[in-house]
């Protein structure tokens, strides 16, 4: 390997330090105008009258558009085709666009947005899921499980009840995960235009250029082969700019309507309404386990607060529940999940996407256990760690699993024997493990065509183009195409072009969501080059009167692996080939395995292979203000192999970094303006000074700690790295917390204030915690009862009466 | 429309004349008077950090000045850190060692390191830390960054 596993410059690099890195904002047209959104200021109401009259007589404005404009409901998921780009008779959070003004210039449109009169008919707000669990009317959609209550989930996998009659001890814990936001430094921005064949283009800050695209198509109701969609790099992602947006919608409208360019650049204040974040989760653990640590079952139930919209939200309710069985071996196991409607900017998926909730819950109840059962936490982690090549009881097929390694390698860095439960007084260490995907199994809607799609292009100059789908959102994933086609054809990373994310240009790779790019683009990516390799093969062999399989890829020489001075530069081969076969092209394509989840839900889960991460985290608490100081953290992460280690361990520092924000400090939380104005529900702080997240002074040192094992599904090994270590962090935040104070803080984020709350609950002589006291009744459905695989399960769902035989 | 402001000063080391609507912030008219667009906006409230520029040598967040301001003084951007067609020392180390991941807030952390390095040739740890909390970033857990600049001291950056 020259290129893979060696750490190096991105090829992206120089333009990201020089500033040449085109954002969609820095996207300059001729004859631009400005759009602006007028966004609701009510959380709950219907739409009596919109009267845009005064706002289209203003100089200056060439377009005022509004729900009425856009019929087509489009949304991410099939399931959940519920928004309009601009809100049809109903608003259904402060922050919902309403009307959009397109104008000469962005100051125009914005003076005229106040010229714009709605009248609204205030409805009941629903501000938490308490609220739209008891009261099914009026419905904030008129689609769901029931009343406003969006999706109800309720799986089986093996008698539960039977194993936790069956352990020694039961435990049974409530925990709450705060909903947070992906805070990109980018504000969402996007440019639309009519080319010069009258065929829509629109650059955007997307993530998943593929199913804008296809979005658009519908909403607007034009042919698919019109329209262009170019994700320009994205500013920062995390999950927030994987939604088709409102203003995407709205600005394509506008451009096919005006002809001219139409551009539109959110304000913070508005990144903050379009969110898409972490759902706000209360969570119920009961797991039964042995003396000796064994799980003998567990049921997990959640409910999320999902705001106004659909989003990924159905996606998110089953990932509450997926992955607890891939860590841990858990015989028996059965998930309950509910989300619900509220009137908040709608949640969706951020790093992680929806496990991080019950990961957090999941890995302190493990502590607690150890605790009662005394034992070492990572011992038990150790003792019940699920085996390699396992299918789980709910069917996900795991590969490799580093998780051992990884807790071995943190708890030997941090000195871990010598520190657990040894620490003075106020300074703690807490451990936590977690797993994620490595790329979703499934698409978002049913097809059978591949996840990620490759072409390459070889040129007479020696220079290689590699086109593909994925969009560059920091992550590196030009990198990881680049460094993929070079190694297997033995040039310079530099000698490759990538033109990536653009639907015109780019065969199709589903987007950068799900942790799925590196594996599945990269498989993509080395079978093309794989093919293009044994067409060049072929003509060097002719030419050099050596074996095609005797021949060597590397320096950019095509060479006789046993007579190195015989061979030819690589530029020389590739016109010899073009010379023999003509015009030189390939192409590769990744279509993961078939899953072995066949039950309804089972779409939720399934990876081609599961990354694992283990982090210790040290705490300094100051018991007298409740502040938290996090001087170090030491975290090992299951990559497989490290395709390029600089920017792998990247990912995994910007993981605990974002994961320590959401522990400490990230909330997107709401509040009552006063009743003599509006008493709207309305967002608490949505602006990056009030909306705390970590800088430079709060930031650790992080020791990384990368577990090489190359997995059999990854491209040379490789699995995911970009969601995974963000979370252990949490929860072992909360475990180091006890161990420094012995306080219990079941929730994020853990501030001074619940710390001080939990300190005088101690001092008191009460239950030294912090965090919820009780679950809400669900009217959960029955359970489709799918027997595990060690029950004669075949992951399809059997009747009730057949289970129980 | 108000009359337009009109006013000289040196933009990476060119002496520019500029004519801007007199409301703009100087970020607004880097990028959309001077075609600087390498200057990025996060909040336009001066919370960020992604829009800092040097005012005669000093980090500002040009969202938060006046371009009416600027008057005979002279701004740095990223445009204009690298020096006779070569990269910066802060560039290179940034670029080698993963401290830019989506890129967007490099450029503010590339002028403010600069800042920093033209007064502490030789700075701590805490003192990058300290010269860098006015910039946000989201990628990199900010500890790849701290080890550019370093990196950049120790080949030879001032």
């Amino acid at each position: 390997m020259n290129i893979i596993g060696v750490p190096r410059r991105r090829v992206d690099g120089r333009a990201k330090v020089t500033g040449q890195t085109r954002f969609a904002d820095d996207v300059i047209l001729p004859r631009t105008l400005y759009c602006k959104l007028l966004r609701a200021t009510v959380p709950h109401a219907r739409i009596v009258r919109i009267d845009a009259s005064r706002a289209r007589a203003r100089p200056g404005v060439r377009l005022v558009l509004t729900g009425n404009d856009f019929p087509i409901p489009y949304g991410i998921l099939p399931v959940s085709q519920d928004e309009h780009a601009l809100a049809i008779d109903r608003v259904r959070f402060v922050g919902d666009p309403v009307a959009a003004v397109i104008a000469r210039d962005e100051l125009t449109a914005f003076d005229a947005l106040d010229l714009i009169d709605v009248e609204y008919e205030p409805l009941r707000t629903f501000a938490d899921p308490n609220d739209s669990l008891q009261h099914d009317t009026p419905r904030i959609h008129e689609y769901g499980d029931s009343g406003n209550i969006h999706k109800l989930v309720s799986l089986r996998f093996g008698d539960v009840d039977a194993a936790l009659a069956a352990a020694d001890h039961v435990f049974e814990d409530t925990f709450f995960y705060e909903g947070s936001t992906h805070l990109p430094i980018e504000q969402h921005a996007a440019i639309a235009a009519k080319d010069q064949d009258g065929k829509l283009v629109l650059w955007s800050s997307t993530q998943t250029p593929h199913y804008v695209h296809r979005a658009l198509a519908k909403a607007l109701a034009v042919p698919a082969a019109h329209i262009r969609v170019i994700a320009t790099p994205n500013g920062g992602g995390f999950g927030g700019k994987s939604d088709p947006f409102n203003h995407e919608v709205v600005v394509c409208k506008a451009a096919l309507m005006l002809d001219r360019p139409v551009k539109i650049c959110l304000t913070r204040e508005e990144v903050f309404y379009c969110h898409r974040g972490r759902h706000p989760v209360l969570m119920r653990f009961k797991t039964g386990v042995k003396r000796d640590g064994r799980i003998t079952g567990m049921r997990v139930q959640t409910v999320l607060d999902g705001g106004a919209y659909g989003s990924y939200g159905v996606a998110s309710t089953f990932y509450t529940g997926a992955l607890q069985t891939v860590t841990y071996h858990v015989p028996a196991y059965e998930f309950q999940g509910c989300r619900v409607f509220t009137n908040k900017p709608p949640c969706g998926p951020k790093r992680g996407h929806g496990t991080p909730q019950s990961r957090f819950g999941q890995e302190i109840q493990l502590d607690k256990i150890a605790e009662q059962l005394d034992l070492d936490p990572a011992v038990l982690r150790l003792r019940i760690v699920e085996a390699p090549e396992t299918l789980t009881a709910n069917y996900l097929r795991v590969g490799t699993i580093g998780l051992a390694e990884c807790i071995r390698r943190v708890t030997r860095a941090s000195n871990w024997r010598e520190t657990f439960r040894k620490l003075p007084r106020g300074r703690g260490v807490g451990l936590a493990c977690s797993s994620y995907l490595s790329g979703a199994g499934l698409p978002i809607y049913w097809n059978d065509m591949p996840h990620s799609g490759v072409q390459l292009k070889l040129d007479r100059s020696g220079g290689v183009t590699a086109f593909c789908g994925a969009t560059e959102i920091g992550q590196g994933s030009d990198d990881v195409l680049v460094g993929c086609v070079a190694e297997v054809l033995g040039i310079d990373p530099l000698d490759i072009r990538a033109v990536t994310g653009d639907t015109d240009l780019t065969p199709v790779d589903l987007g950068s969501y799900s942790s799925r790019v590196t594996l599945m683009m990269g498989n993509a990516a080395i079978q093309a080059a794989e093919r293009a390799r044994d067409v060049l093969a072929d003509a060097a062999s002719r030419k050099l009167g050596v074996p095609k399989a005797r021949l060597v890829f590397a320096e950019r020489r095509v060479f006789d692996a046993e007579n190195p001075p015989t061979g030819l530069e690589f530029s020389e081969v590739v016109c010899l080939a073009e010379a023999m076969f003509g015009t030189l092209g390939t192409t590769g394509s990744y279509t993961p395995p078939r899953s072995a989840a066949l039950f309804k839900g089972g779409g939720v889960g399934p990876s081609p292979t599961y990354s694992y991460s283990a982090a210790v985290v040290e705490v300094d608490v100051d018991p007298s203000t409740g502040w938290i100081h996090v001087p170090r953290v030491w975290i090992a992460h299951d990559i497989g192999r490290a395709l390029n280690p600089t920017l792998v361990r990247g990912q995994v520092e910007g993981s605990v970094y974002m994961a320590l924000g959401e522990a400490l400090m990230e909330e997107q939380t709401f509040r009552r303006l006063p009743p003599k104005l509006s008493h709207a529900l309305v967002h608490k702080f949505p602006s990056m000074l009030e909306y705390k997240s970590p800088t430079t002074l709060d930031m650790p040192d992080v020791f990384t700690e990368l577990v090489e094992n190359p997995d059999p599904q990854g491209p040379f090994g490789a699995k995911e790295v970009g969601q995974g270590p963000l979370l252990p962090v949490m929860p072992a935040v909360a475990n180091a917390v006890y161990d420094a104070i012995g306080v219990r803080i079941d929730e994020v984020p853990i501030t001074p204030e619940k710390v001080l709350r939990a300190l005088d609950a101690k001092a008191a002589g009460k239950r030294p915690r912090v965090g919820p006291s009780r679950f809400p009744d669900v009217a959960w459905p029955e359970p489709l009862n799918v027997p595990p695989p060690w029950e004669g399960g075949d992951g399809t769902v059997k009747s009730k009466v057949e289970s129980e035989k | 429309m108000p009359q337009h402001a009109h006013i000289n000063l040196t933009v990476n080391g060119e002496p520019t004349e500029v004519a801007f609507a007199p409301y703009k912030t100087l970020l607004e008219v880097l990028r959309e008077d001077l075609n600087l667009p390498g200057t990025k906006h996060g909040c336009e409230l001066g919370e960020c950090g992604a829009c800092a520029v040097l005012l005669d040598g000093q980090p500002v967040l040009s969202c938060l000045v006046l371009g009416v301001d600027c008057e005979g003084r002279t701004v740095t951007t990223v445009e204009g850190l690298a020096i006779d067609g070569r990269l910066h020392p802060l560039q290179d180390a940034f670029a080698d060692l993963g401290a830019a991941q989506c890129g967007y807030c490099t450029p503010g952390f590339l002028v403010t390191a600069k800042a920093l390095l033209d007064e502490h040739p030789r700075p701590t740890r805490d003192q990058i830390r300290d010269a860098l909390s006015g910039c946000l970033c989201r990628c990199t857990g900010y500890q790849q960054i701290f080890e550019a600049v370093e990196e950049a001291v120790a080949r030879g950056a001032r």
